[in-house]
């Protein structure tokens, strides 16, 4: 791993630091997706107050739309939670990259659990790069500090959803929807430095619109195991003969 | 608010909860047992890239939704000028791009 290269002296320092990486660029395009959630929510009869429980409790986007949809067409229980649960199986390779990263023995084991309930896919991205580069100590509160903004900025962003409903015109949307697609590509190629992360970058470029046309359902880890399989394979393949 | 009360709305949403916190505890637990310099966690590393490229990638070819109402050469183009913003005109500024990008969508889908 990475030698440190950013000091923020105390691990308090890091909090604050990891809380103002997070407003701009990641918050912005958190919020874009929360406040498509809250008005979409507010059309499905559910309370405000539940609007914004529900973002703070799963805190997952794409699950949290899979759940209203399904819902609204009056699907039972056990298959809302199965397809909701699916959708949240990406958390795996995320959680555990960023977690093996994070850990120090001055924090006990219910933080890191804690922690991970705050981790978004647009955090991770911010938080993956950052992170290597910090003392081992300051790691866990720079993340907690990053995700815990962006986590108090959605539920926020749902709330004003709920408000806004009906009122955004189709092309407001569609600048809203952009910014994720975006964000990801100009964050991803920016802070890719090593080759193998590059290769893997590669690699699932091409089996994520593959893997979408086989099992939406399935299609993002899918593509990830197979499109990050290769690229760690192709990687090992050089090395050796290098 | 018809049949549905909120108690089963409030059911749902905290089994949902429970479905998707899952994989995240299970994230932490394998990775107790993880060494961060080892070949697993390169490899899962790289597993994790490979998922959100292949999202991105995913959302600019084959878009469902708001998006679906653009064409390719639209997306492809606003890609281009938030990459321009990003690593060009700015110092990397990961704001601007994402801006440079979204403003380029609404006009070029405006102009079309």
């Amino acid at each position: 791993m990475d030698k440190p290269t950013i000091n923020y002296h105390t691990p308090r320092g890091a909090l604050a630091a990891g809380a103002r990486d997070a407003l701009g660029a990641p918050i912005a395009v958190l919020a874009a997706g929360y406040v498509g959630y809250g008005a979409l929510a507010s059309g499905f009869d559910f309370p405000l107050w539940l609007i914004v429980a529900s973002s703070l409790l799963i805190f997952a986007l794409p699950g949290q739309l899979i759940m209203l949809e399904m819902h609204a067409v009056s699907a039972p229980l056990v298959l809302i939670v199965l397809a909701v649960s699916l959708s949240a199986s990406r958390f795996l390779p995320m959680t555990t990259v960023l977690s093996a990263m994070m850990r120090h023995h001055r924090y006990p084991n219910w933080q890191m659990y804690a922690s991970a309930h705050i981790l978004a896919m647009t955090g991770w991205v911010a938080a993956v790069a950052r992170v290597p580069q910090l003392p081992a100590e300051q790691r866990l509160p720079y993340f907690v500090g990053f995700a815990l903004l962006c986590w108090i900025a959605c539920a926020a962003a749902s709330a004003v959803g709920y408000f806004l409903a009906g009122q955004m015109s189709e092309l407001v949307k569609l600048g809203l929807v952009f910014m994720n697609p975006i964000y990801f590509l100009l964050i991803l190629t920016g802070e890719t430095k090593a080759a193998l992360g590059r290769l893997a970058l590669a690699a699932g470029a091409v089996t994520g619109p593959v893997a979408h046309v086989f099992a939406p359902q399935w299609s993002l880890l899918a593509a990830g195991l197979v499109g990050g399989s290769v690229a760690y394979a192709l990687h090992r393949w050089r090395r050796q003969r290098g | 608010m018809g049949n549905v009360g909120v108690t089963d709305l409030l059911v749902l949403v905290l089994a949902c909860a429970a479905g998707t916190y899952l994989w995240r505890a299970l994230g932490v637990a394998v990775a107790g047992r993880l060494d961060p310099d080892g070949e697993i966690f390169s490899w899962m590393a790289c597993v994790a890239l490979a998922m959100i490229a292949g999202l991105v990638a995913r959302m600019l070819v084959e878009p469902v939704g708001v998006l679906a109402s653009t064409s390719l050469l639209e997306r492809l183009g606003a890609t281009a000028c938030g990459l321009v913003m990003y690593f060009v005109l700015t110092r990397r500024n990961l704001l601007a791009g994402v801006v440079g990008g979204c403003v380029a969508i609404v006009l070029l889908h405006l102009l079309r």
